[in-house]
Protein backbone atom coordinates (compact mmCIF):
# COMPACT_ATOMS: atom_id res chain seq x y z
CA UNK A 1 0.00 0.00 0.00
CA UNK A 2 3.09 2.14 0.42
CA UNK A 3 2.71 2.13 -3.07
CA UNK A 4 -0.80 3.58 -3.67
CA UNK A 5 0.27 6.56 -1.12
CA UNK A 6 3.18 7.78 -3.37
CA UNK A 7 0.83 7.30 -6.42
CA UNK A 8 -1.58 9.71 -4.61
CA UNK A 9 1.38 12.10 -4.18
CA UNK A 10 2.40 11.87 -7.60
CA UNK A 11 -0.77 12.81 -8.70
CA UNK A 12 -1.45 15.32 -6.94
CA UNK A 13 1.94 17.53 -7.36
CA UNK A 14 0.94 19.16 -10.38
CA UNK A 15 -1.98 20.68 -8.86
CA UNK A 16 0.00 21.33 -5.42
CA UNK A 17 3.03 23.26 -7.47
CA UNK A 18 0.20 25.04 -9.60
CA UNK A 19 -1.52 26.37 -6.30
CA UNK A 20 2.17 27.11 -4.96
CA UNK A 21 2.76 29.27 -7.59
CA UNK A 22 -1.21 30.93 -7.95
CA UNK A 23 -2.28 30.90 -4.70
CA UNK A 24 0.33 30.63 -1.90
CA UNK A 25 3.56 32.95 -3.65
CA UNK A 26 1.17 35.51 -4.72
CA UNK A 27 -0.50 35.79 -0.87
CA UNK A 28 3.25 35.35 0.51
CA UNK A 29 4.32 38.48 -1.58
CA UNK A 30 1.25 40.62 -0.90
CA UNK A 31 1.79 40.35 2.60
CA UNK A 32 5.39 41.40 2.37
CA UNK A 33 4.19 44.38 0.31
CA UNK A 34 2.24 45.57 2.78
CA UNK A 35 5.25 46.12 5.04
CA UNK A 36 6.64 48.06 2.24
CA UNK A 37 5.85 51.75 0.73
CA UNK A 38 5.99 49.85 -3.32
CA UNK A 39 4.71 52.24 -5.53
CA UNK A 40 2.58 50.35 -8.46
CA UNK A 41 4.56 52.23 -11.41
CA UNK A 42 8.35 51.38 -9.84
CA UNK A 43 8.02 48.13 -8.00
CA UNK A 44 11.91 47.16 -7.60
CA UNK A 45 12.71 50.64 -5.67
CA UNK A 46 10.34 50.11 -2.50
CA UNK A 47 11.78 49.95 1.29
CA UNK A 48 10.86 48.54 4.43
CA UNK A 49 8.25 50.35 6.70
CA UNK A 50 7.71 47.59 9.13
CA UNK A 51 4.03 48.42 10.62
CA UNK A 52 4.11 51.72 9.31
CA UNK A 53 1.16 51.07 6.76
CA UNK A 54 -0.92 49.63 9.73
CA UNK A 55 -0.04 51.88 12.46
CA UNK A 56 1.65 54.87 11.24
CA UNK A 57 0.74 58.62 10.49
CA UNK A 58 -0.92 57.79 7.59
CA UNK A 59 -1.81 54.17 7.98
CA UNK A 60 -4.82 52.11 8.34
CA UNK A 61 -5.81 51.86 11.91
CA UNK A 62 -4.63 54.01 14.97
CA UNK A 63 -4.46 56.57 12.39
CA UNK A 64 -4.61 60.37 14.28
CA UNK A 65 -5.31 62.59 11.53
CA UNK A 66 -8.56 60.57 11.59
CA UNK A 67 -10.13 63.19 13.87
CA UNK A 68 -13.54 61.93 13.10
CA UNK A 69 -12.87 58.52 14.41
CA UNK A 70 -11.86 55.35 12.69
CA UNK A 71 -15.23 54.15 11.24
CA UNK A 72 -15.99 57.75 9.73
CA UNK A 73 -12.59 57.55 7.44
CA UNK A 74 -12.90 55.71 3.86
CA UNK A 75 -11.38 52.30 5.05
CA UNK A 76 -13.67 52.22 8.25
CA UNK A 77 -16.46 53.08 6.10
CA UNK A 78 -15.60 50.05 3.20
CA UNK A 79 -15.16 47.73 6.53
CA UNK A 80 -18.51 48.92 7.58
CA UNK A 81 -20.41 48.78 3.72
CA UNK A 82 -18.92 45.61 3.04
CA UNK A 83 -20.33 43.69 6.46
CA UNK A 84 -23.68 45.42 6.23
CA UNK A 85 -23.70 44.41 2.55
CA UNK A 86 -22.91 40.73 3.24
CA UNK A 87 -25.14 40.17 6.48
CA UNK A 88 -28.53 41.58 5.03
CA UNK A 89 -27.98 40.18 1.56
CA UNK A 90 -27.35 36.94 2.93
CA UNK A 91 -30.26 36.65 5.35
CA UNK A 92 -32.84 38.11 2.78
CA UNK A 93 -31.54 35.60 0.18
CA UNK A 94 -31.87 33.04 2.06
CA UNK A 95 -35.26 33.79 2.96
CA UNK A 96 -36.25 34.04 -0.73
CA UNK A 97 -33.98 31.32 -1.34
CA UNK A 98 -36.11 28.97 0.74
CA UNK A 99 -39.23 30.74 -0.29
CA UNK A 100 -38.34 29.72 -3.88
CA UNK A 101 -37.16 26.32 -2.69
CA UNK A 102 -40.21 25.36 -1.10
CA UNK A 103 -42.67 26.38 -3.76
CA UNK A 104 -40.14 24.18 -6.33
CA UNK A 105 -40.56 21.62 -3.59
CA UNK A 106 -44.16 21.20 -4.33
CA UNK A 107 -45.97 19.48 -7.00
CA UNK A 108 -47.63 20.61 -9.48
CA UNK A 109 -47.89 21.15 -13.36
CA UNK A 110 -45.43 23.94 -15.11
CA UNK A 111 -42.36 23.21 -11.97
CA UNK A 112 -39.97 22.18 -14.52
CA UNK A 113 -40.88 25.75 -16.29
CA UNK A 114 -40.69 28.08 -13.10
CA UNK A 115 -37.49 25.86 -12.44
CA UNK A 116 -35.80 26.90 -15.45
CA UNK A 117 -37.14 30.42 -15.66
CA UNK A 118 -35.38 30.93 -11.52
CA UNK A 119 -31.94 30.27 -13.00
CA UNK A 120 -32.03 33.18 -15.32
CA UNK A 121 -30.44 36.11 -12.84
CA UNK A 122 -27.64 32.93 -11.91
CA UNK A 123 -26.81 32.57 -14.98
CA UNK A 124 -26.15 36.13 -16.15
CA UNK A 125 -22.47 37.47 -15.46
CA UNK A 126 -22.37 40.00 -12.19
CA UNK A 127 -21.00 42.85 -14.48
CA UNK A 128 -24.23 42.43 -16.76
CA UNK A 129 -26.98 42.07 -13.82
CA UNK A 130 -25.08 45.88 -12.24
CA UNK A 131 -25.68 47.01 -16.00
CA UNK A 132 -29.11 45.75 -16.28
CA UNK A 133 -30.16 46.74 -13.03
CA UNK A 134 -28.04 50.29 -13.45
CA UNK A 135 -30.79 50.85 -16.45
CA UNK A 136 -33.24 50.21 -14.68
CA UNK A 137 -32.67 51.79 -11.75
CA UNK A 138 -31.64 54.88 -13.65
CA UNK A 139 -33.44 58.21 -12.24
CA UNK A 140 -34.15 59.64 -14.86
CA UNK A 141 -34.90 57.35 -17.82
CA UNK A 142 -35.31 54.47 -15.34
CA UNK A 143 -38.32 51.74 -15.54
CA UNK A 144 -38.44 51.43 -11.97
CA UNK A 145 -39.04 54.84 -10.95
CA UNK A 146 -41.52 55.12 -13.90
CA UNK A 147 -43.62 52.36 -12.37
CA UNK A 148 -43.44 53.71 -8.62
CA UNK A 149 -44.56 57.31 -10.03
CA UNK A 150 -47.21 55.02 -11.95
CA UNK A 151 -48.54 53.43 -8.60
CA UNK A 152 -48.02 56.58 -6.72
CA UNK A 153 -45.58 55.09 -4.31
CA UNK A 154 -43.02 57.84 -4.63
CA UNK A 155 -44.04 61.67 -5.98
CA UNK A 156 -40.25 62.19 -7.52
CA UNK A 157 -37.87 60.73 -9.35
CA UNK A 158 -35.31 58.67 -6.88
CA UNK A 159 -31.69 58.78 -8.20
CA UNK A 160 -31.13 54.69 -6.50
CA UNK A 161 -27.72 54.36 -7.03
CA UNK A 162 -26.18 57.87 -6.24
CA UNK A 163 -27.97 58.73 -3.46
CA UNK A 164 -25.83 57.63 -0.36
CA UNK A 165 -29.47 56.84 1.76
CA UNK A 166 -30.82 54.59 -0.93
CA UNK A 167 -27.54 53.54 -2.97
CA UNK A 168 -26.22 50.84 -0.78
CA UNK A 169 -29.84 49.32 -0.80
CA UNK A 170 -29.93 49.09 -4.73
CA UNK A 171 -26.90 46.87 -4.56
CA UNK A 172 -28.08 44.66 -1.69
CA UNK A 173 -31.39 44.46 -4.26
CA UNK A 174 -29.17 43.07 -7.24
CA UNK A 175 -27.56 40.31 -5.35
CA UNK A 176 -30.64 39.31 -3.84
CA UNK A 177 -32.09 39.09 -7.13
CA UNK A 178 -28.59 37.33 -8.58
CA UNK A 179 -28.46 34.77 -6.10
CA UNK A 180 -31.60 33.69 -4.95
CA UNK A 181 -31.55 31.01 -7.44
CA UNK A 182 -27.98 29.61 -5.75
CA UNK A 183 -29.69 29.39 -2.51
CA UNK A 184 -32.96 27.72 -3.60
CA UNK A 185 -31.00 25.55 -5.44
CA UNK A 186 -28.90 23.81 -2.52
CA UNK A 187 -31.90 24.73 -0.38
CA UNK A 188 -33.93 22.44 -2.55
CA UNK A 189 -31.33 19.47 -3.01
CA UNK A 190 -31.37 19.41 0.68
CA UNK A 191 -35.32 19.53 0.68
CA UNK A 192 -35.57 16.27 -1.80
CA UNK A 193 -33.36 14.28 0.68
CA UNK A 194 -35.98 14.80 3.30
CA UNK A 195 -37.56 11.16 3.78
CA UNK A 196 -41.64 11.87 2.17
CA UNK A 197 -42.85 9.89 5.05
CA UNK A 198 -41.86 12.43 7.70
CA UNK A 199 -44.49 14.38 6.03
CA UNK A 200 -47.10 11.94 5.35
CA UNK A 201 -47.25 10.42 8.62
CA UNK A 202 -47.61 14.52 9.86
CA UNK A 203 -49.91 15.12 7.94
CA UNK A 204 -52.14 11.73 9.17
CA UNK A 205 -51.36 12.81 12.83
CA UNK A 206 -52.71 16.31 11.71
CA UNK A 207 -50.07 18.49 12.15
CA UNK A 208 -50.36 22.22 11.27
CA UNK A 209 -48.15 22.61 8.16
CA UNK A 210 -46.13 25.44 9.93
CA UNK A 211 -45.16 23.28 12.82
CA UNK A 212 -44.10 20.45 10.47
CA UNK A 213 -42.02 23.15 8.64
CA UNK A 214 -40.55 24.45 12.14
CA UNK A 215 -40.08 20.95 13.60
CA UNK A 216 -39.13 18.64 11.11
CA UNK A 217 -37.94 20.29 7.94
CA UNK A 218 -35.32 23.08 9.08
CA UNK A 219 -33.66 21.03 11.30
CA UNK A 220 -33.60 18.18 8.64
CA UNK A 221 -32.24 20.27 6.53
CA UNK A 222 -29.94 22.67 8.71
CA UNK A 223 -27.00 21.56 7.91
CA UNK A 224 -26.96 21.95 4.09
CA UNK A 225 -28.27 25.32 4.40
CA UNK A 226 -25.71 26.76 7.19
CA UNK A 227 -23.20 24.94 4.76
CA UNK A 228 -24.92 27.40 2.04
CA UNK A 229 -24.78 30.34 4.03
CA UNK A 230 -21.60 30.19 4.65
CA UNK A 231 -20.75 29.90 0.31
CA UNK A 232 -22.67 32.86 -0.02
CA UNK A 233 -21.02 35.25 3.16
CA UNK A 234 -17.78 34.73 2.07
CA UNK A 235 -18.44 35.10 -1.36
CA UNK A 236 -20.72 38.33 -0.01
CA UNK A 237 -17.59 39.68 1.95
CA UNK A 238 -15.25 39.49 -1.02
CA UNK A 239 -17.77 41.79 -3.00
CA UNK A 240 -16.51 44.52 -5.61
CA UNK A 241 -17.18 44.23 -9.36
CA UNK A 242 -21.36 44.51 -8.37
CA UNK A 243 -20.74 47.67 -6.46
CA UNK A 244 -17.96 49.06 -9.13
CA UNK A 245 -20.19 48.49 -11.77
CA UNK A 246 -23.59 49.79 -9.96
CA UNK A 247 -22.45 52.72 -7.78
CA UNK A 248 -19.69 53.43 -9.19
CA UNK A 249 -20.02 57.17 -8.94
CA UNK A 250 -20.91 57.11 -5.65
CA UNK A 251 -18.02 56.49 -2.72
CA UNK A 252 -20.50 55.81 0.00
CA UNK A 253 -20.96 52.32 -0.96
CA UNK A 254 -17.09 51.15 -1.43
CA UNK A 255 -16.31 47.58 -0.30
CA UNK A 256 -13.17 46.38 1.23
CA UNK A 257 -11.93 44.53 -1.90
CA UNK A 258 -12.85 47.78 -4.03
CA UNK A 259 -11.00 49.73 -1.61
CA UNK A 260 -7.77 47.55 -1.57
CA UNK A 261 -8.13 48.38 -5.27
CA UNK A 262 -8.13 52.07 -5.40
CA UNK A 263 -5.52 51.91 -3.20
CA UNK A 264 -3.25 49.81 -5.10
CA UNK A 265 -4.41 50.57 -8.78
CA UNK A 266 -5.89 53.51 -8.64
CA UNK A 267 -3.49 55.87 -6.48
CA UNK A 268 -0.40 53.21 -6.97
CA UNK A 269 -0.29 52.65 -3.36
CA UNK A 270 1.24 48.98 -4.17
CA UNK A 271 2.31 48.71 -0.10
CA UNK A 272 -0.40 50.29 1.64
CA UNK A 273 -3.08 48.23 -0.54
CA UNK A 274 -1.07 45.27 0.27
CA UNK A 275 -1.90 46.11 3.69
CA UNK A 276 -5.26 46.62 3.68
CA UNK A 277 -5.68 43.56 1.37
CA UNK A 278 -3.95 41.49 4.12
CA UNK A 279 -6.61 43.24 6.77
CA UNK A 280 -9.21 42.36 4.59
CA UNK A 281 -7.83 39.00 4.33
CA UNK A 282 -7.59 38.49 8.18
CA UNK A 283 -10.69 39.98 8.93
CA UNK A 284 -12.73 37.56 6.54
CA UNK A 285 -10.85 34.48 7.47
CA UNK A 286 -11.51 35.82 11.54
CA UNK A 287 -15.51 35.93 10.51
CA UNK A 288 -15.56 32.73 8.78
CA UNK A 289 -14.06 30.58 11.81
CA UNK A 290 -15.92 32.74 14.33
CA UNK A 291 -19.15 31.69 12.05
CA UNK A 292 -18.21 28.30 11.63
CA UNK A 293 -17.69 27.77 14.87
CA UNK A 294 -21.19 29.68 16.18
CA UNK A 295 -23.18 27.33 13.91
CA UNK A 296 -20.82 24.25 14.24
CA UNK A 297 -20.77 23.53 10.51
CA UNK A 298 -18.53 20.76 9.60
CA UNK A 299 -17.57 21.74 5.98
CA UNK A 300 -16.27 18.51 5.07
CA UNK A 301 -16.80 14.90 6.09
CA UNK A 302 -12.78 14.57 6.15
CA UNK A 303 -12.09 17.52 7.99
CA UNK A 304 -11.36 15.28 11.23
CA UNK B 1 -51.85 16.05 -5.10
CA UNK B 2 -55.77 16.33 -6.17
CA UNK B 3 -56.18 16.83 -2.32
CA UNK B 4 -54.59 20.33 -2.18
CA UNK B 5 -57.38 23.02 -2.13
CA UNK B 6 -58.68 25.21 -4.40
CA UNK B 7 -56.71 28.39 -2.63
CA UNK B 8 -53.93 26.75 -1.95
CA UNK B 9 -53.24 25.75 -6.26
CA UNK B 10 -54.31 29.51 -6.85
CA UNK B 11 -51.89 30.68 -4.37
CA UNK B 12 -48.83 27.97 -5.62
CA UNK B 13 -49.75 29.66 -9.57
CA UNK B 14 -49.54 32.84 -8.31
CA UNK B 15 -46.21 32.61 -6.36
CA UNK B 16 -45.29 31.00 -9.25
CA UNK B 17 -45.64 33.54 -11.70
CA UNK B 18 -44.98 36.39 -9.36
CA UNK B 19 -40.93 34.17 -9.08
CA UNK B 20 -40.92 34.03 -13.02
CA UNK B 21 -41.79 37.16 -14.25
CA UNK B 22 -38.72 38.82 -11.40
CA UNK B 23 -36.51 36.09 -12.72
CA UNK B 24 -36.73 36.98 -16.15
CA UNK B 25 -38.40 41.07 -16.68
CA UNK B 26 -35.02 42.40 -16.11
CA UNK B 27 -33.10 40.40 -18.87
CA UNK B 28 -36.19 40.81 -21.62
CA UNK B 29 -36.22 44.54 -20.82
CA UNK B 30 -32.77 44.43 -21.22
CA UNK B 31 -33.23 42.81 -24.68
CA UNK B 32 -36.07 45.42 -25.39
CA UNK B 33 -33.77 48.09 -24.78
CA UNK B 34 -31.58 47.11 -26.84
CA UNK B 35 -33.50 47.31 -29.90
CA UNK B 36 -34.79 50.42 -29.23
CA UNK B 37 -32.58 53.50 -30.20
CA UNK B 38 -33.06 57.54 -30.11
CA UNK B 39 -35.91 58.74 -28.39
CA UNK B 40 -37.35 55.63 -27.74
CA UNK B 41 -34.60 54.46 -25.55
CA UNK B 42 -36.72 56.80 -22.87
CA UNK B 43 -40.27 54.69 -23.94
CA UNK B 44 -40.17 52.43 -20.55
CA UNK B 45 -42.50 49.97 -22.58
CA UNK B 46 -41.32 46.29 -22.96
CA UNK B 47 -42.43 46.43 -25.80
CA UNK B 48 -40.06 48.76 -28.56
CA UNK B 49 -42.40 51.37 -30.58
CA UNK B 50 -39.61 50.83 -33.73
CA UNK B 51 -36.86 48.52 -32.96
CA UNK B 52 -33.67 47.95 -35.24
CA UNK B 53 -30.44 46.30 -34.71
CA UNK B 54 -28.05 49.59 -34.65
CA UNK B 55 -27.07 48.86 -31.55
CA UNK B 56 -25.54 45.73 -32.29
CA UNK B 57 -23.69 47.07 -35.50
CA UNK B 58 -22.63 50.02 -32.91
CA UNK B 59 -21.14 47.87 -30.81
CA UNK B 60 -18.98 45.97 -33.10
CA UNK B 61 -18.27 48.54 -35.26
CA UNK B 62 -17.13 51.23 -32.61
CA UNK B 63 -14.27 52.14 -30.94
CA UNK B 64 -13.62 49.83 -28.87
CA UNK B 65 -13.54 45.85 -30.80
CA UNK B 66 -15.96 43.98 -28.98
CA UNK B 67 -15.88 41.21 -31.30
CA UNK B 68 -12.17 40.80 -30.17
CA UNK B 69 -12.79 40.79 -26.31
CA UNK B 70 -15.56 38.21 -26.81
CA UNK B 71 -12.92 36.14 -28.76
CA UNK B 72 -10.82 36.84 -26.11
CA UNK B 73 -13.29 36.05 -23.39
CA UNK B 74 -13.69 32.42 -24.78
CA UNK B 75 -10.51 31.79 -25.52
CA UNK B 76 -9.25 32.59 -21.79
CA UNK B 77 -12.16 30.25 -20.38
CA UNK B 78 -11.70 27.61 -22.41
CA UNK B 79 -7.92 27.06 -21.82
CA UNK B 80 -8.45 28.05 -18.13
CA UNK B 81 -10.93 24.99 -17.87
CA UNK B 82 -9.24 22.46 -19.60
CA UNK B 83 -5.92 22.96 -17.20
CA UNK B 84 -8.16 22.87 -14.67
CA UNK B 85 -9.87 19.51 -15.67
CA UNK B 86 -6.36 17.50 -16.72
CA UNK B 87 -4.63 18.65 -13.12
CA UNK B 88 -8.30 18.22 -11.11
CA UNK B 89 -8.68 14.30 -12.77
CA UNK B 90 -5.29 13.21 -11.84
CA UNK B 91 -5.27 15.25 -8.20
CA UNK B 92 -9.05 14.15 -7.77
CA UNK B 93 -8.22 10.78 -8.30
CA UNK B 94 -5.52 10.61 -5.44
CA UNK B 95 -7.93 12.01 -3.43
CA UNK B 96 -11.15 10.52 -3.93
CA UNK B 97 -9.40 6.53 -4.64
CA UNK B 98 -6.55 6.72 -2.27
CA UNK B 99 -6.19 6.16 1.72
CA UNK B 100 -3.34 8.22 2.47
CA UNK B 101 -2.14 11.04 5.40
CA UNK B 102 -2.93 14.45 5.41
CA UNK B 103 -6.14 13.88 2.70
CA UNK B 104 -8.10 15.95 5.18
CA UNK B 105 -5.83 18.59 5.66
CA UNK B 106 -5.30 19.06 1.57
CA UNK B 107 -9.07 18.95 1.24
CA UNK B 108 -9.94 21.79 3.26
CA UNK B 109 -6.90 23.86 2.14
CA UNK B 110 -8.31 23.10 -1.11
CA UNK B 111 -12.01 24.41 0.13
CA UNK B 112 -10.25 27.32 1.57
CA UNK B 113 -8.58 28.27 -1.53
CA UNK B 114 -12.06 28.28 -3.16
CA UNK B 115 -13.33 30.91 -1.14
CA UNK B 116 -10.94 32.96 0.05
CA UNK B 117 -11.09 36.41 -1.30
CA UNK B 118 -8.73 37.37 -4.77
CA UNK B 119 -8.10 40.39 -3.73
CA UNK B 120 -5.95 39.02 -0.95
CA UNK B 121 -3.40 38.47 -3.64
CA UNK B 122 -3.84 41.45 -6.05
CA UNK B 123 -0.35 42.96 -5.61
CA UNK B 124 1.62 39.46 -5.33
CA UNK B 125 -0.05 38.35 -8.36
CA UNK B 126 0.40 41.49 -10.53
CA UNK B 127 4.52 41.31 -9.60
CA UNK B 128 3.90 37.55 -10.68
CA UNK B 129 2.03 38.48 -13.87
CA UNK B 130 4.31 41.24 -14.96
CA UNK B 131 7.28 38.60 -14.07
CA UNK B 132 6.29 36.17 -15.86
CA UNK B 133 5.39 38.85 -18.61
CA UNK B 134 1.94 38.22 -19.38
CA UNK B 135 0.78 41.74 -17.92
CA UNK B 136 -1.82 43.11 -20.90
CA UNK B 137 -2.15 40.14 -22.70
CA UNK B 138 -5.61 38.26 -22.55
CA UNK B 139 -4.05 34.66 -22.62
CA UNK B 140 -2.12 35.76 -19.17
CA UNK B 141 -5.47 35.76 -17.10
CA UNK B 142 -5.31 32.17 -17.25
CA UNK B 143 -3.05 32.00 -14.62
CA UNK B 144 -4.64 33.80 -11.92
CA UNK B 145 -8.29 32.53 -12.74
CA UNK B 146 -6.26 29.28 -12.25
CA UNK B 147 -6.50 30.04 -8.46
CA UNK B 148 -9.99 29.71 -8.45
CA UNK B 149 -11.21 27.30 -10.88
CA UNK B 150 -8.47 24.43 -9.88
CA UNK B 151 -9.50 24.18 -5.96
CA UNK B 152 -13.24 23.75 -7.06
CA UNK B 153 -13.06 21.70 -10.10
CA UNK B 154 -10.70 19.00 -7.88
CA UNK B 155 -13.04 19.39 -4.88
CA UNK B 156 -16.21 19.00 -6.91
CA UNK B 157 -14.46 16.07 -8.68
CA UNK B 158 -13.16 14.58 -5.41
CA UNK B 159 -16.59 14.36 -4.42
CA UNK B 160 -18.21 12.79 -7.58
CA UNK B 161 -14.73 10.21 -8.27
CA UNK B 162 -15.49 9.15 -4.11
CA UNK B 163 -19.09 7.56 -5.42
CA UNK B 164 -17.49 5.34 -8.34
CA UNK B 165 -17.54 1.86 -7.45
CA UNK B 166 -14.54 0.10 -5.88
CA UNK B 167 -14.88 -3.07 -7.97
CA UNK B 168 -13.72 -1.78 -11.30
CA UNK B 169 -10.67 -0.31 -9.75
CA UNK B 170 -10.04 -3.34 -7.86
CA UNK B 171 -11.06 -5.20 -11.00
CA UNK B 172 -8.61 -3.00 -13.59
CA UNK B 173 -6.00 -3.42 -10.23
CA UNK B 174 -6.05 -7.62 -11.29
CA UNK B 175 -6.10 -6.73 -15.21
CA UNK B 176 -2.54 -4.42 -14.15
CA UNK B 177 -4.15 -1.11 -15.00
CA UNK B 178 -1.83 1.66 -13.50
CA UNK B 179 -3.14 4.10 -12.62
CA UNK B 180 -2.93 6.45 -15.44
CA UNK B 181 -5.06 3.71 -17.34
CA UNK B 182 -7.56 3.48 -14.65
CA UNK B 183 -8.18 7.23 -14.47
CA UNK B 184 -8.36 7.59 -18.10
CA UNK B 185 -10.21 4.60 -19.77
CA UNK B 186 -11.92 3.45 -16.76
CA UNK B 187 -13.15 6.51 -14.72
CA UNK B 188 -13.38 8.86 -17.67
CA UNK B 189 -16.32 7.01 -19.33
CA UNK B 190 -18.14 7.32 -16.09
CA UNK B 191 -16.86 10.34 -15.12
CA UNK B 192 -18.39 12.89 -18.44
CA UNK B 193 -21.54 14.03 -16.46
CA UNK B 194 -19.42 15.18 -13.61
CA UNK B 195 -16.68 16.78 -15.66
CA UNK B 196 -19.28 18.72 -17.71
CA UNK B 197 -20.83 20.11 -14.70
CA UNK B 198 -17.15 21.04 -13.66
CA UNK B 199 -16.22 22.41 -16.68
CA UNK B 200 -19.37 24.31 -16.57
CA UNK B 201 -19.13 25.97 -13.42
CA UNK B 202 -15.58 26.58 -14.20
CA UNK B 203 -16.00 28.23 -17.65
CA UNK B 204 -18.87 30.12 -16.38
CA UNK B 205 -16.38 31.30 -13.34
CA UNK B 206 -13.49 32.53 -16.03
CA UNK B 207 -15.88 33.92 -18.40
CA UNK B 208 -17.58 36.60 -15.65
CA UNK B 209 -14.53 37.12 -14.14
CA UNK B 210 -13.92 41.39 -13.41
CA UNK B 211 -11.62 41.92 -10.92
CA UNK B 212 -8.44 40.17 -12.71
CA UNK B 213 -9.54 41.14 -15.83
CA UNK B 214 -9.73 44.99 -15.21
CA UNK B 215 -6.96 44.87 -12.81
CA UNK B 216 -4.07 42.88 -15.70
CA UNK B 217 -5.17 43.98 -19.03
CA UNK B 218 -5.10 47.33 -19.85
CA UNK B 219 -5.21 47.65 -24.17
CA UNK B 220 -8.78 47.56 -25.44
CA UNK B 221 -7.92 44.60 -28.02
CA UNK B 222 -6.83 42.17 -24.73
CA UNK B 223 -9.56 42.92 -22.57
CA UNK B 224 -12.68 40.56 -22.07
CA UNK B 225 -16.00 41.16 -22.49
CA UNK B 226 -17.09 42.21 -18.55
CA UNK B 227 -14.65 44.50 -18.56
CA UNK B 228 -15.41 45.76 -21.93
CA UNK B 229 -19.07 46.09 -21.40
CA UNK B 230 -18.28 48.04 -18.12
CA UNK B 231 -16.29 50.52 -20.23
CA UNK B 232 -18.77 50.95 -23.08
CA UNK B 233 -18.83 54.79 -23.06
CA UNK B 234 -20.63 57.75 -24.78
CA UNK B 235 -19.21 60.29 -27.20
CA UNK B 236 -19.24 62.31 -24.47
CA UNK B 237 -19.07 61.76 -20.45
CA UNK B 238 -22.61 62.51 -19.67
CA UNK B 239 -24.11 60.60 -22.37
CA UNK B 240 -24.23 57.02 -21.25
CA UNK B 241 -24.85 54.66 -24.55
CA UNK B 242 -27.75 52.35 -22.58
CA UNK B 243 -28.52 50.96 -25.65
CA UNK B 244 -25.30 49.65 -26.58
CA UNK B 245 -24.28 48.45 -23.35
CA UNK B 246 -27.88 46.56 -23.29
CA UNK B 247 -26.96 45.03 -26.90
CA UNK B 248 -23.60 43.74 -25.66
CA UNK B 249 -25.12 42.47 -22.34
CA UNK B 250 -27.42 40.34 -24.30
CA UNK B 251 -24.69 38.95 -26.78
CA UNK B 252 -22.42 38.25 -23.02
CA UNK B 253 -25.52 36.07 -20.81
CA UNK B 254 -27.00 34.52 -24.37
CA UNK B 255 -24.43 31.91 -24.55
CA UNK B 256 -24.56 31.34 -21.11
CA UNK B 257 -28.19 31.17 -20.51
CA UNK B 258 -27.84 28.44 -23.16
CA UNK B 259 -25.27 26.26 -21.49
CA UNK B 260 -27.51 26.68 -18.20
CA UNK B 261 -30.48 25.69 -19.85
CA UNK B 262 -29.25 22.87 -22.05
CA UNK B 263 -27.21 21.63 -19.24
CA UNK B 264 -29.64 22.63 -16.17
CA UNK B 265 -29.52 18.99 -14.77
CA UNK B 266 -25.42 18.74 -15.06
CA UNK B 267 -24.58 22.21 -12.88
CA UNK B 268 -27.38 21.95 -10.61
CA UNK B 269 -25.81 18.23 -9.80
CA UNK B 270 -22.52 20.13 -9.89
CA UNK B 271 -23.35 22.73 -7.64
CA UNK B 272 -24.72 20.89 -4.37
CA UNK B 273 -22.06 18.14 -4.91
CA UNK B 274 -19.45 21.15 -3.84
CA UNK B 275 -21.74 22.04 -1.35
CA UNK B 276 -24.51 19.58 -0.22
CA UNK B 277 -22.89 16.47 -0.32
CA UNK B 278 -19.01 17.96 0.67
Amino acid sequence: MHNRTRTAWLFLSPMIVLMLVVAVWPLARSIWFGFTDTNINDMAASQWVGLENYFGEYGLFFNPNDDEGFWAGDWGLSIRNTFFFAVVSVLLETLTGLGVALLLNQDFKGRAFVRTAVLVPWAIPTIVSAKMWGWMLNDQFGVINDLLLGAGLISQKIAWTAEPAYAMWSVVLVDVWKTTPFMALLILAALQTVPRDCYEAARVDGVHPLRVFWRITLPLIRQPLMVAVVFRLLDALRVFDLIYVLTSNNGSTISMSGFVRREMVEYGNMGFGSAASTSLFLIILLTALVFLRATRVRLSEDAR
Amino acid sequence: MSRRPLWAGVGLYLASAVVVILSVYPLLYAFSTSLKSGTDLFNTALWPAGGDLRNYRALFEGVQPFGKSLVNSFMVSVLTVGCALLMGLTAAYALGRIRFKGKGLLLVTLLGVSMFPQVAVLSGMFELIQWLGLYNKALGLVVPYTLFTLPFTVWILTTFMRELPGELEEAAIMDGCGPLRIIFQVFMPLLWPALVSTGLLAFIGAWNEFLFALTFVVNDTERTVPVAISLIAGATAFEIPWGTIMAGSVIVTVPLLLLVFFFQKRIVSGLTAGAVKG
